[in-house]
């Protein structure tokens, strides 16, 4: 027989030691589980958004069209929107629909020649910079392609994104 | 810093009693005769806590609806890392806890610990059994597949024919005439969530505090000789058990797939449920009362028999003696262990091998259903030639070659063949050898390459081979010559997709051999396949998606 308290050391070792272990194995995978991405199962598609050949120069149209998107377990056709601006040079400026400030949706005003959000008014030029409000960042921008007439949009991309 | 972890306990113990609660608990004196027989208790509230917490992960990617619940769990099994294991765990840690609950009370039984003054807490403790018997019927619901669907279709049936209360019983169910549908899947989920495990939780408390309150059950003899600390010698023989019951179902659960089968479809008729395993031994016992008497058997003595064990420390008012001297518990004990393992080992024994079901694992992405005849027989050809040995698809293969996924090295199928034939002469500097394959099959397997993205490669991989072989015979025979699969083919024939809905094995096996003989008007040669290929050319249509 081994001395009494070091017998007694060694349980207590030996249930810290275990519930270590037990708690590790079972504490990792869920770790990995919930914090990990799902496996990415599709490309970033691209979509068609419109016909460029309506599109005047220097004139933001909001296009509307659908996506499908993939939510978790299941796959979405949904509405979206982007703000077109065909530039000089014939190429296309699409900006995502929400003001990078908290989300709402902003709008071309005419007469002013500028991007306005509503809410906290936050107000973005033609080539989408903040020109004055509490907008962090420029507008979001999709990216494009252009297919014949037809106007194709992908990943939509914040500034620090496109110039990164 | 150790005196500042003191001071910090002893500020808690002040104001909690925490510590002294602790102490309390872990030093408590069990009798001298305590040791490994007594470990079950430990390890059954162990795999509660366990099921707690993989259940609470699995909800937190779970949609409780039936059709999203089927594909809420598949997201889970193909697509979020670690979801297979969790839900291994799940799925095991279900089994293993019947096992170690019924081991519990066998003990409880065998040494007589359920004698006065300790009626209640085995009363409690039978409670809890049913309830961890409860956690399977509801959860078996769950996945929502054919098994599932099936299997609760036969739970709410056996409910309706209790007597008086039966229609009631369904009611509570969501079950109105054994009809299993969104408001069953409600209730059973919200049993299995909601209800139960507080319910678990709360009788756990009772039990344990009984135990405590009566103090751990003593043999004869105990009197005489000091007793033990529960803290850390017990304690230590519980937590290795624990470790044991832990490492056994860690185990199974990465190794032993669950099953999954495919979406619950009412409308399959030739679906032969079966109840899980520790249920079995109920289904084959309901054989034995034909007609009329049936609801004896599947209401009246499981009834009886529940009420039995519940009274059990009424039954017997012996005093307490040595467990090795119990020779009656002993003899009842290995008798209901020998009618459980004879009914278990019958009901297995006539369960018919689901051949039709052809196991296809939806545990794992099915992309490979959606190939074509022409793409499938590609896959075969890419296995025959053993491509992977130089070219990684996905996770899988080496990488002397190019990554097949690549769609940037997907050319149209003229360059592939071009390139299949002479590798070097298509890219100058290949040193990939020519594929000795005849032009029809250097065409299936560029169709197939074409295919390949890094989203489906893994899902190409868990074709069945039979499939993979099945496809060969089908475009060897020009099948599609008057067959569509997958919408590719001549719709001359009949689609051949669904196939499994119309026709059983035997049917089209024989409908090869000699088409005219059970379809008078069949324009349709008769095919005479080697019986390899046609058992994996029927298993291959069989398996095609609706």
């Amino acid at each position: 027989m081994t001395d009494p308290t070091t017998r007694r050391g060694f349980f207590v070792a030996a249930i810290y030691g275990i519930g270590a272990a037990i708690s590790a194995a079972l504490g990792l995978p869920a770790l990995a589980y919930l914090l990990l991405p799902p496996k990415t199962r599709k490309d970033d598609e691209w979509v068609e958004a419109g016909d460029v050949t309506k599109l005047a120069v220097n004139s933001p149209v909001e296009l509307t069209f659908r996506r499908t998107r993939t939510d978790g377990w299941k796959v979405t056709s949904e509405k979206s929107t982007a703000w077109a601006v065909k530039q000089p040079d014939g190429s296309i400026v699409a900006f995502g629909p929400q003001c990078t400030h908290l989300g709402c949706a902003y709008h071309w005003e005419e007469g002013k020649t500028d991007f306005l959000c509503p809410c906290h008014n936050s107000v973005f030029s033609i080539d989408g910079k903040v020109v004055s409000g509490p907008a962090p960042r420029p507008l979001d921008r999709y990216q494009t392609k252009i297919d014949g007439s037809k106007l194709l949009l992908g990943r939509l991309l914040t500034s620090s994104e496109i110039q990164g | 810093m150790k005196r500042t972890i003191a001071d910090v306990a002893d500020w808690l113990d002040h104001r909690t009693g925490i510590q002294t609660a602790i102490r309390q608990f872990l030093y408590e004196e069990i009798p001298a005769s305590s040791g490994w027989h007594q470990i079950f208790g430990s390890v059954a509230v162990f795999l509660f806590l366990t099921q707690a917490f993989t259940g609470a992960l699995l909800a937190f990617n779970y949609a409780p609806t039936p059709g999203d619940a089927y594909n809420s769990l598949r997201y889970i099994l193909t697509e979020l890392t670690c979801g297979r294991l969790i839900r291994g765990l799940h799925h095991w840690g279900a089994s293993m806890m019947i096992v170690v609950v019924v081991l519990h009370m066998v003990q409880v039984f065998l040494y007589g610990a359920y004698k006065k003054p300790r009626e209640a807490t085995w009363m409690v403790g039978v409670v809890l059994l049913l309830l961890t018997l409860a956690y399977g019927l509801t959860g078996y619901l769950l996945p929502w597949d054919n098994r599932a669907y099936w299997g609760t279709v036969v739970t709410t049936k056996i409910a309706g024919q209790a007597p008086l209360l039966g229609p009631y019983a369904q009611r509570l169910m969501g079950a109105d005439g054994g009809l299993v549908g969104v408001v069953t899947f409600a209730r059973f989920y919200g049993l299995h969530v909601l209800l139960l495990p507080p319910a678990t939780l709360l009788l756990i408390a009772i039990h344990i505090y009984l135990v405590r309150k009566h103090g751990v059950a003593p043999q004869p003899g105990d009197e005489a000789r000091p007793k033990q600390q529960f803290y850390p010698r017990q304690v230590f023989k519980d937590t290795l058990a624990i470790f044991a019951a832990f490492a056994i179902l860690f185990t199974l659960a990465v190794v032993a797939r669950v099953p999954l089968e495919q979406l619950a479809d009412p409308t399959d008729t030739a679906y032969t449920p079966r109840p899980e395993w520790y249920f079995l031994f109920l289904f084959q016992f309901l054989k034995l009362f034909p007609g009329a008497l049936e609801v004896i058997g599947s209401v009246v003595l499981p009834g009886l028999a529940v009420l039995a064990i519940i009274l059990v420390p009424f039954l017997d008012r012996t005093r307490m003696i040595q467990v090795t001297k119990r020779t009656f518990a002993g003899a009842f004990v290995l008798l209901a262990a020998v009618a459980w393992t004879g009914l278990t080992a019958a009901a297995v024994k006539s369960t018919p091998k689901q051949d039709r079901a052809l196991a296809i694992d939806y545990s794992a992405p099915t992309d490979w259903m959606q190939l074509t005849p022409e793409e499938m027989a590609g896959v075969a050809y890419f296995r025959e030639e053993n491509c992977l040995s130089c070219h990684q698809v996905g996770d899988h293969g080496n990488k002397v070659g190019p990554d097949l996924t690549q769609t940037s090295i997907h050319k149209d199928a003229a360059w592939m063949i071009a390139h299949f034939k002479r590798p070097a002469a298509m890219r100058p500097g290949s040193s990939m050898p020519p594929i000795q394959l005849a032009d029809a099959q250097l065409n299936s397997l560029a169709a197939f390459l074409l295919k390949l993205t890094p989203a489906n490669a893994s899902a190409l991989e868990n074709a069945p081979d039979y499939a993979a072989q099945g496809a060969l015979v089908y475009t060897a025979n020009k099948c599609s010559g008057c067959h569509t699969v997958n919408g590719a083919g001549t719709d001359f024939g009949p689609p051949l997709n669904g196939l499994v809905k119309r026709h059983p094995r035997d049917w089209i096996e024989a409908h090869f051999a000699d088409p005219q003989k059970l379809v008078p008007t069949s324009l349709m040669p008769a095919y005479k396949l080697p019986p390899r290929d046609l058992n994996n050319l029927t298993s291959y249509l069989l398996a095609l998606p609706e």
